[in-house]
């Protein structure tokens, strides 16, 4: 009898699964609400998580049994470092509604970033200079809100801003057949150069002026959306209740992206251009214009990543402000396998750690000094993920076939 | 669909990776395109200037003036000035030749190895942590056990992606960029406020390396930044660089890859044994870069410090506009190195141009400076027909 129910158990991908969840619970129950105050309940239970994965493992469920593993260790590390906190700093950093509502603002702008990956990518044109192009959209997007006064303007300034930076990027891509890293290590460092240089000639050591305060169709800053009926402070009223307007947008965009790349035939000749360009010319399919478009429509996206950010969140600019975004935008699009949802729900995993770098060292100020710069640490976890994914430990990720080669029509 | 035109593409003419289009490149149309691309890059970044109403030749004649490079002309300007402005373009020529060196040896071997500047940090962040601890060790003793553990962690930190590469077939750029970002992150992590290798109070840097681990300077004063021994360091770097390339089995195979890993695959070259040693001897050169930095005058690490640093991205520029070669790394190390001085605030006059804007102006012809270099393609056609490329063009 017991054979047979180790049998069942065994062809059964719900044990590595529930290996996750009890890895997630480990942490989860030393954190406010129940913020259980004894180190046996996350060992024990990441103890169990990790037998999961290892009984995964062995049967041949290689990605969900690493990430029951995985996530037992993180459930026993990461609960034992909750207990070296006390109760009413965890509370602090664990108010759940804001923290959801933070990691939101976080991941908007690697979302942004990311669907914009995505359009080039799948096209078949390698893009790193993501982080360029955000910057471009946040100088220019504050540089024209400023200017015309209002946000929708400075919005498409900035995307359009992008997108000339984009056309850059396309042109040596695809007609001068350049290499693409190359190209994009190009982008990187004259928008670096190009937004400094006007941010200092334009604005001089002052900074950008304070923006006006947004509304739906005036004003220099992107608005909030208050909902009514959503102002009380309770849980959905802060996490939902005062999000940017470019946070409504970005669910928006990524429907949209969804929906155009894999449910028209746009989106099927976009993806078969990256895939085999061969093949799609000969189909008749205009590879070099479909890589054009592609390409300027990835620049001016993560322009709008980089907009939201100078006039959306920070309302300023300063030099070299995207700070490496462009490049978690890149690893959220590669960890969720140059997929809309995937790149999306890595976005807001990687949204949710920089929130918490911001947030944990904030609740050990008094406690403990030595682990006041451990905030650091979590600004780390988006890219080893991503070095883990590409390496195939857990679920290799493969990036379209024709990614970063150029095609010589004959 | 256009008609077939008879001439096959130029990359079929060539070596299967931009690596080998690079190098073939200086061996053929040589210095010309080098000097070319430069002038080209200063070019459009003096009509930047002009256009933001400054005037481009004050500008770059004032950029000079502070790069002490005047000093290599006898009888013109102040001595005094000019050597001890040179000696600063040394200064930052000289981890520039490393990570250059650095990003054309994986180049020789095919791999864009983004990740330079990751290497060098891990570079700093060994040599910074062995200078300041074992109080009362020999100098000397002490200083090459810095350099030498900091090359090894450049090597151990670039092997990663090699590694990948070999046994997963994980693409180098993505994890080199990712390894990048995860060392900035462990050096702020490391240096930051109650970190674990913090050393001075209230201060996100470490302590100050011990007195006797200093690089002995060998030409200016030692208390105003003088010229210290890492220059000689980079030079024989410079050397090992080429006897590896040109004299060595070693070498030789990771040529060969480079210029088409399948023929070296046919050849019975082990490709992915090369892709793991390019990576880890191209780590080694730019962790020592960290080292001789830090050794040389930084003497500390602070994470402003971690977040701003670009020496290994610069290599990027410098082995690009070198073509892979020593001799070109060299003097492309020498001319960002300049800029990077000569547009610096210490150097720079504010009365004829604002340093921050200068900075500025750097990075701007460093960008311009790779585009022209990646249009590698473009500058081979119009060196063997000038026409084609027209037709090239128009072809839609």
């Amino acid at each position: 009898m017991t054979a047979i129910a180790v049998q069942r158990l065994r062809s059964d991908r719900t044990v590595p699964i529930v290996g996750i969840a009890l890895g997630i619970l480990a942490f989860w129950l030393t954190l406010p609400p129940v913020a259980s105050r004894s180190w046996a309940v996350p060992v024990l239970l990441g103890i169990v998580a990790v037998l999961t994965g290892i009984v995964g493992i062995t049967h041949g469920k290689l990605r969900l049994g690493w990430g029951a593993v995985a996530s037992g260790l993180l459930g026993i590390i990461l609960g034992l470092l909750a207990l070296q906190s006390g109760v009413n700093h965890l509370k602090l950093v664990f108010s759940w509604g804001g923290l959801i509502a933070a990691t939101l603002v976080y991941a908007t702008p690697l979302t942004y970033a990311a669907l914009g990956g995505m359009f080039s990518e799948r096209a078949g044109v390698v893009n790193i200079a993501l982080e360029g192009m955000m910057l471009v959209g946040a100088f220019f997007g504050i540089w024209g809100a400023v200017t015309t006064g209002n946000w929708i303007l400075g919005l498409l300034i900035g995307m359009g801003m992008g997108g000339v930076f984009a056309l850059v990027h396309a042109i040596w891509a695809i007609h001068l057949r350049a290499d693409q890293i190359v190209g994009g290590t190009a982008i990187n460092f004259l928008a670096l150069g190009i937004t400094g240089y006007f941010f200092i000639q334009i604005y001089g050591n002052n900074g950008t002026p304070d923006l006006s305060n947004g509304h739906w169709f005036r004003g220099e800053s992107i608005p909030d959306v208050h909902i009514p009926g959503l102002q009380g402070g309770g849980f959905f009223d802060q996490v939902l209740g005062g999000l940017n307007l470019m946070i409504w947008l970005s669910f928006a965009a990524l429907i949209l992206s969804y929906v155009v790349l894999f449910k028209t035939s746009l989106g099927l000749r976009l993806r078969a251009v990256g895939e085999h360009p061969r093949a799609a010319d000969t189909v008749g399919i205009d590879v070099y214009r479909t890589r054009y478009v592609a390409v300027i429509v990835s620049g001016m996206l993560a322009a709008m990543g980089g907009a939201y950010l100078s006039i959306g969140f920070v309302h300023s600019f300063n030099q070299n402000m995207t700070e490496g975004r462009g490049f978690i935008a890149l690893a959220a699009l590669i960890f969720g396998k140059w997929r809309p949802f995937g790149a999306f729900a890595a976005a807001l995993l990687f949204g949710f750690s920089s929130a918490l770098a911001t947030q944990v060292p904030a609740a050990y100020t008094d406690s403990s000094v030595s682990v006041l710069s451990s905030g650091s640490l979590f600004q780390i976890l988006p890219y080893v993920l991503t070095l883990i994914a590409v390496a195939g430990v857990i679920g290799r990720s493969i990036g379209p076939a024709a990614a970063g080669r150029p095609y010589v029509k004959q | 669909m256009s008609e077939p035109t008879g001439i096959p593409p130029v990359e079929e003419l060539e070596s299967t990776t931009f690596a080998g289009r690079v190098t073939a490149r200086w061996n053929t149309a040589g210095t010309a395109s080098a000097i070319g691309t430069t002038v080209l890059a200063f070019f459009v970044g003096g009509l930047v200037v002009l256009a933001t109403g400054h005037n481009p030749i004050d500008t770059y004649k004032a950029i000079f003036n502070g790069t002490g490079l005047e000093w290599l002309i006898p009888g013109v300007g102040n001595r005094g000035d000019d050597a001890s402005n040179l000696q600063q373009t040394l200064i930052v020529a000289t981890p520039l030749m490393l990570t250059g060196l650095a990003l054309a040896f994986a180049f020789r071997c095919g791999m864009f190895n983004i990740g330079g500047q990751g290497q060098y940090l891990a570079g700093q962040v060994v040599s910074v942590i062995v200078a300041t601890s074992w109080v009362g060790m020999n100098g000397p003793v002490h200083i090459v056990i810095a350099l030498v553990l900091a090359s090894v962690a450049g090597a151990f930190w670039a092997g990663i992606a090699g590694f990948l590469k070999a046994t997963t077939g994980a693409h180098e750029v993505i994890s080199t960029i990712m390894l990048n970002w995860i060392a900035i992150w462990v050096a702020d992590y490391f240096f930051g406020l109650g970190g674990p290798f913090t050393g001075v109070a209230f201060n996100p840097s470490s302590a100050p390396i011990l007195a006797n681990t200093h690089l002995p300077v060998f030409w200016g004063d030692p208390l105003l930044q003088g010229l210290h021994i890492g220059f000689f360091i980079a030079i024989a770097m410079l050397v090992v660089y080429w006897l590896i390339l040109n004299r060595t089995t070693l070498g030789f195979e990771v040529r060969a890859v480079g210029f088409n890993p399948e023929a070296a695959r046919y050849g019975g070259i082990s490709v992915k044994r090369s892709y793991f040693t390019a990576m880890a001897i191209s780590g080694l050169f730019a962790g020592l870069a960290g080292a001789v930095d830090i050794l040389g005058w930084e003497f500390s690490l602070s994470t402003p410090a971690v977040h701003t640093s670009q020496i290994g991205f610069i290599g990027i520029a410098v082995a690009l506009l070198g073509r892979n070669s020593a001799v070109g790394i060299f003097f492309a190390a020498i001319l960002f190195g300049a800029l990077s001085v000569g547009t610096s605030t210490r150097q720079l006059d504010p009365n004829v141009f604002d340093p921050q804007l200068a900075s500025n102006l750097t990075l701007i012809i460093q960008g311009l400076v790779v585009l022209f270099v990646g249009a590698d393609v473009l500058v081979v056609a119009m060196w063997r027909s000038p026409g084609r490329l027209v037709r090239r063009l128009r072809t839609k």
